[in-house]
Parts: C-alpha cells; structure tokens; sequence
C-alpha cells in the first residue's frame, strides 16, 4: 500500500484523446517527494528545452501536494506546473482551495496533460471512471460560470472544478486557472491551458488516502491546530498587523492597510504614497469592506480564513483570495469600491491579479506619454476606472491593442516600441513583479528578487521580520519563542539588527544563509502542498524545519530526518534551475529592476550574486556545477548541461541578450 | 438524570474548510485515523458559497423511505434547499453511506475509551460553528426500545397479536 501518496498518475494525451493510469516509482518520492519536486523531475525528462510552450508537446501538470488529503491542517495545494509563454522558463503556480485534496480520494497524485485537442474539451474524473467530454458549450463562460455549469451538467455538487475564463482560452500570457476560492496565476499557466484546448478538470473522489502511522501523526496535526489558536490569541508583538498573524495577510478581516498602502507603489509600481492612509479613508474603506465581505472562507481543511464571499450590487457573488482587493485598487489609483468591482469580473474572465492591473497601469501611462495614442486605442473612456474596465475587455479579448498588451508589459513594451521599453521597470526575466520601489538596498532582498527560481517574491520569502526590532527586550521576547530558526545561529540577525544599517547588515555570507533558509522551506512546502501561509511565509508559523520531518516521516512511513529534508529541498531547488538554465536562463537575467531601490551599490551586488553562486555550488554564471548536481543524485542533469556545451559557453553579454532576436510565442494558433 | 450530549451548529460560523469531515472520518477508520476519506465522515458540508449557503449536517437516523413531499427554507432571504437541515441517511440523496458498502453512516459522538472531551468535529473547527453542550434532563437514563420493537408495538396494537404473528409467519416464509 502507498501512504500519503496514490502512486498514481494520470496521463492524458489530449492529441490522441487517450487515458492512461500509472504506477509511479516510489524512489522518486523518497528522491523529490511530491509535487512541485516530482513536477520538476517529469518536466526535466520529458519536455525537452527545444520545446515551445504553445507546443503540443509541453506538459501541462496539475499535481497534489505530498500530504494533500490527509489530515494535516492545510495541506490542500495543488501544484501546476509547465513552460510559460510570458518568461520562456519554467512555470510554475500553486492554488489551495479543495481541489488536489478531491484529486488524491478520486485515486490520483498527479494529472499530466501533453498534446492538443482539436475542439474545446473538458475532463472529468470521477474515481475510476476518467472521460473527456465536449466543452464547446462553455466556450467563452467566465471561471465561476463554468464551475457551475459543469456541476449541473453532472449532476454532481461535490465535484472540484480547476477552469479557465476567456483569458485562457485566449491565450493571454498571464491567464489564471482558477479553481472556486483559488487560482494558479502565475506565469500564464491558463494559456497554455487554452492552448491545449482544455476548459477544465472536474474532480471527484469517494475513495481513501492513507496514513502509516496513524496515532502520531494525528496528535503531530492536534498540535498544529493549538498552536494556530494560540497564535491568534497571541499575535506577534512589535510589527504591524498585516505580519503579526499567520495565513496568506487576512486582507478579507483586517481593515487596517496602513503598510501595503505606504509601501507598495501605485500606478504602474510608480508612486509611494506614504501620507495616503488616515482616519477618513479608514473609516470609509471599512465601510465599503464591512458591506462586500459577507463571510470569511477557508481552504480544504484549514481554520484560516484568508479568502472571502464578496457581494456587490454590480455583481454577482463571488470569491476573492487576499490580496486581489488592492492590487487593482491601486494599479487604478482608485479605492477599495473599484478594487472590489473589477477584481470580480477580472477573476471571471481568468487573469493573474498582480499582472493584469500592471499591464493596464502601463498601457495608461503610455497613453499619457503620448507613445499610445487615441488611434491605437479607439473608444478608449475618459474615466479613470472606465478606462481600467476597458482595458481588461481588449486584453481578455485581445481585441486590437488588448493583444499586445495580452503578452504582457515586457513583450507589449517591445512590440510597442516607440521608447515604451523605459515603462517596463518592474518585470524580472520578463514577469511583472510586486510593485515595490524602496530606499536603500537589502541584500537579503536582493539575492531573492535575482535569484529567485519561481519568479514571484512571495514565493520565495518568508520567516523574518521585515523590520528590526528597536529596543534589545524586543528582541529578546521575540527570539525567546523563535523555535522555527534551523539553529540559534540565525537568532543573531534579529538580536543585532539596528536601525538604518541597510545594505551592510546582514553581512554577504549571513545573507546566503537567510535567503537558502527562506526558499528551503518554501520548497519544501511546494512538495508536500501544505500551505505557505501555515509553513514557509508567516513569521514563527506552526510548520517548520524541526516538525516537518516527523509530518513526512509518518504520513508515508519513509525515514526523512531534517538533514534528508534539506537536501530534497535542495536536489528540487536545483533541478529547477538545472530546467532554466537549459532554457538559456542566464546570470544576465538575474537582476531586480533598476529603480527597484532608490540606492544601489553596484559593486556590493556583484558581490551578493558571486557569493551566492559559490555558496550554492552553482559557477559564476548561476549554473550548478557538475559537482552540485552529482551531490543531489542529479548527475543525469549535469551530464546534459554538459553535452550540451552548457559549462563552456562564454558570459553572456548584455547587448547580446537585449538584441530584438527573441521571440515572444505569438498568438496565431 | 440523564446526560443530553449536543452539538451546536452556527452556520454563520462556518468557514467551508470541511476539517470536520476530514477528521471524522479518520476518527472513525479502522484503525483509527489510519485514511481520511471525507465521504465517510459523519459530518457534512453542505456549502453553496456562491448562494453563501453553509449548513454543516451531522448523520442522524437511516431510513428506508423518502419523504413524500419536500421543503425549502428561507432564512434571512437566503433558500436553503429541501433536505438541506435534514440528517437522515436516505434513499433520496447520496449523503451518510459508506461508499464500499452503501452502509448507513450515523454520528456516534465519537464515542471511545477513555472518553475524549469533545466530538472531535468540535476539537477541529477552530471557527467555533461547532461548540459541544452536555446537559442534564429530567428522568432515568431509561434503556429504550429499539426500533423494531416500536414497530412492533403499533402494529400489536393496531391489528391485534394474533393477526401480527400470522401475517409475520407468512411472509417471513417468502
């Protein structure tokens, strides 16, 4: 019997039409545990890097985490992952919500889609019984729409539907699947959903997952759900509140925006508006809050309530994840009213929630630049919050300029031309990051927004306060409780952290060891589908390195210490970067944007990038040596970098990589 | 003095996570908490987030037959469908049966020894849509007849003994 896991996967081949069921080999468990890292390994092996991503060719893979299903609080996360038409690299977006938990009582870890289908289909799984059936009646329908039809055209309410909107269908580069509460956004993943011709993936199972030791690992999970009480009678002291909780940031509870409104950017990541928030707007966005929120929701069994049942006169009810209620609001320079309006409708349609408001915020200031003119944009409304509604009908649609803005701003910006690339000043290897634009450099930072494998900093960050503690009895309280270091050594950043000593503390090599700190546990977390905002993100959360061994260890009954634990963490890490870096990724595109910090210290970041590479075993142009990889059991990585000339290839120049020859994907089928 | 065990349900409460039905039914797994299969928990969701419809139901009774008319709700302006408070395991929907053997699920109370402090579907929701009362009632904790016997009763009373057993004789020989 396999515990935790199914040690099946589904294999369709949507060209063909075929099913197939297959056993999996549990030394890739014992080797990359589940999810992401298993994703990683079959990506490696199968898609080679000659693949485009709109190739019948790439694999499209929905996978439940490790321990989705079993009782461990908020292990719910379903893992897509596949080659993004946006960065060209490897993609890759989570979602909680109920799905993966219902894939893995269907019988399934993992559904791996290749090919095309000719017309629009949906999938349908229930238990055994697997079809792909017609889906050219939902051609068009929103997300929520489509969830719904389907349920009644089965007759079955307790199916999980993952689907995409018209984004999807349509191949924006930043399309969504989104799945009732949930969505993978990142990296367009819904597009090349779209492009395979799959509307959807129903999902329902009656049958059981299973524990190896059952009595320990129940008490491991009560253990779990009293230290979430505790910890929200006991929030942490001395930062502000949005940090202070655990869960992905309560957006749907917490009226207080005081931090995201003065430290994100507005407008296309421009402007700080440190003076925005005070007594008035608070008063009136709790009001307008008070009245779109009718309840908090959770994931498959999960007690945080990050999510929330929005209702607006102007729309029909629907379910927003945390932050997607500001990131239009300020993209618009509007208020929470607008916020609340268009993120409905964008989350119908299929599209990223930190992307798509970028792009309109970019195309809004070409427009005031004079580079778009009224010609390109016919019709284009003279109201602020019109023009944000009229921009997502032509992106979704990619109706006349809404094409090129479709593919995002590093890709509109270069077919735009006409000096628009300057207006691209918040993507990294082509994605559009959180609008931050702060002082001084932060070294930790800095490694994580350059080197950062999943492209989104969220993803990659986690576990530190975000400030120093001003008084040494703060940081005494708060490193008394701290359990969740890998060791004491790492309570030292909090107790000597001072004020204004940014970019010299910490120091390089203390840096490194923060960041591998952060992303290990973010990785880990990404195997086993437990959430980020129970494990890898909040400050002191219930999961971390001590505990997740014993989680592991008993679910499936292998014999994982914290030791074998980092090291799968880091053999996935590496994978990962083995896949991009036979994509062509280079140290070139390891870079935050230029206006990210207001002061930069070129040399120092030389520095940071060198020392990070070496402290990773990766050469200086952020390759993993040969050696690293035979380390992880990834020799097989290493002999391909090297048959393919990889390790002799000279530095990449920058004029080199910014000639017009790369290609965005298009958008002819 | 007898000992009334109750779970309160605030459907205003409920967060949808379902920790109820993923603990309950691995409470309930043999051995214990060796698999979770929601669909053999005890305790359901029913969760119509889109109509902000949560009503967690707790199994009660197997009955053999279907009501013969249905009824709706309306609570606050919200519909709640037929069937939707009812507890019953019952041929009209597919709702506390065991999905191998079609068998009648039905609450315990997590019944177990030593006792534990409370049903656990109460322990996991943190969100306290499930809260737990013991209270004391008037009378003997009196052993009740089973059901058969009820049955039983009636119809002795209704057809007289003697036509019971003949009828009883007869058609148990079919």
């Amino acid at each position: 019997m396999r515990y935790a896991e199914t040690g099946v996967n589904l294999e369709i081949d949507l060209s063909r039409g075929s099913i197939e069921k297959e056993g999996t080999d549990p030394k890739l468990t014992e080797l990359y545990l589940g999810g992401l890292g298993t994703n990683a390994k079959i990506l490696w092996d199968r898609v080679p890097p000659e693949t485009k991503p709109f190739d019948p060719d790439n694999l499209l893979i929905f996978s439940a985490g490790l321990l989705a299903g079993t009782p461990a609080p908020g292990a719910n996360r379903t893992i897509v992952s596949t080659f993004s038409p946006q960065t060209l690299l490897m993609a890759y977006s989570i979602m909680g919500g109920f799905w993966a938990p219902e894939l893995k009582f269907a019988g399934y870890d993992k559904v791996i889609i290749r090919g095309k289908s000719p017309k629009l289909v949906y999938l349908w799984i229930n238990n055994d019984k697997v079809e792909i059936r017609d889906a050219s009646h939902l051609q068009g329908k929103g997300c929520q729409e489509t969830e719904e039809l389907i349920k009644q055209e089965l007759k079955e309410p307790k199916a999980q539907v993952a689907t995409i909107g018209l984004a999807g269908e349509n191949r924006v580069y930043f399309a969504s699947i989104e799945q009732g509460r949930s969505s993978a956004s990142r990296g367009g993943i819904g597009a090349v959903m779209g492009d395979k011709g799959l509307k959807a993936i129903a999902v329902r199972g009656t049958k059981d997952v299973n524990i190896a030791q059952p009595a320990e690992f129940f008490e491991l999970c009560s253990g779990v759900l009293k230290y979430i009480q505790n910890r929200a009678d006991n929030p942490i002291k001395g930062v502000p509140p949005i940090l202070a909780g655990l869960g992905s940031p309560q957006e749907m509870s917490i009226h207080d925006e005081q931090w995201h409104t003065a430290s994100f950017a507005w407008g296309n990541a421009r402007v700080r508006r440190k003076d925005f928030w005070n007594k008035e707007i608070e008063k009136q966005w709790m009001e307008i809050q008070d009245k779109a929120v009718e309840r908090l929701i959770s994931c498959y069994n999960c007690p945080m309530k990050c999510g929330g049942i929005i209702t607006h006169p102007k729309l029909e009810r629907y379910m927003m994840k945390c932050y997607s209620k500001l990131t239009y609001t300020m993209a618009a320079m509007s208020d929470l009213d607008f916020g609340f309006k268009i993120a409905g409708l964008a989350q119908e349609y299929g599209v990223d929630g930190y992307t798509t408001p970028q792009v309109m915020a970019f195309a809004l200031e070409l427009y005031e630049a004079g580079i778009l003119t009224d010609k390109d944009l016919p019709g284009f409304p003279s109201d602020n919050e019109e023009r944000f509604f009229w921009l997502l009908e032509k992106i979704v649609r990619r109706e006349g300029i809404g094409d090129v803005l479709a593919e995002g701003v590093y890709w509109a910006a270069r077919k735009i031309g006409k000096g628009a690339e300057a207006y691209d000043h918040n993507t990294i290897k082509k994605h559009e990051q959180i609008p931050i634009k702060l002082g001084v450099l932060n070294p930790i930072y800095y490694i994580m927004w350059s080197t950062g494998e999943k492209i989104n900093i969220t993803q990659i960050e986690g576990q530190i306060p975000q400030a120093p503690f001003l008084t040494k009895e703060e940081r005494e309280e708060f490193v008394s409780d701290w359990v969740q270091v890998p060791n004491e050594k790492f309570k030292e950043f909090v107790l000597n952290w001072e004020p204004r000593t940014l970019p010299y503390y910490p120091t390089i090599e203390a840096s490194c060891e923060l960041v591998e700190w952060q992303e290990t546990m973010h990785y880990i977390d990404d195997a086993t589908g437990i959430c980020a905002g129970l494990s890898s993100f909040p400050i002191k959360p219930p999961y971390h390195i001590h505990n997740l061994p014993s989680f592991i260890s008993l679910a499936t009954g292998m014999d994982i210490d914290e030791a074998k634990l980092w090291q799968i963490a880091s053999r996935n890490r590496t994978l990962i970067r083995a896949i991009n870096v036979r994509k062509g990724m280079r140290r070139i595109d390891e870079k935050p944007p230029e206006d990210h910090w207001r002061k930069r210290f070129p040399e120092m970041e030389v520095k940071l990038l060198d020392d990070y590479y070496k402290f990773k075993g990766w050469n200086n142009e952020g390759i993993p040596t040969k050696e690293t990889l035979d380390k992880l059991d990834l020799d097989y990585a290493g002999q391909d970098l090297e048959q393919r000339g990889i390790y002799k290839e000279k530095k990449v120049k920058v004029a080199k990589r910014d000639s017009k020859k790369e290609k965005s994907q298009g958008n002819k089928k | 003095m007898k000992k009334i065990k109750v779970i309160k349900i605030d459907v205003d409460k409920c967060n949808g996570c379902r920790a109820c039905e993923a603990i309950c039914s691995a409470f309930h797994a043999e051995p214990k908490y060796s698999s979770t299969n929601p669909e053999k928990s005890r305790i359901r969701v029913l969760f119509d987030p889109l109509r902000d419809i949560y009503v967690p139901v707790l199994a009660g009774e197997y009955t053999e037959a279907e009501c013969n008319g249905r009824d709706t709700y309306t609570i606050d302006g919200k519909v709640y469908d037929e069937c939707s408070f009812c507890r019953a395991s019952c041929p009209s929907r597919n709702l506390f049966k065991d999905p191998d053997s079609g068998l009648p699920l039905k609450c315990d109370m997590c019944e177990a020894e030593p006792p534990l402090p409370e049903p656990l579907c109460v322990q996991w929701c943190l969100s306290d849509a499930l809260t737990y009362e013991e209270r004391e009632e008037e009378g003997e904790e009196e052993e009740r007849p089973n059901e058969m016997e009820i049955g039983l009763e009636v119809l002795v009373k209704k057809y007289g003994a003697e036509k019971v057993m003949d009828t009883l004789a007869r058609v148990s020989k079919g």
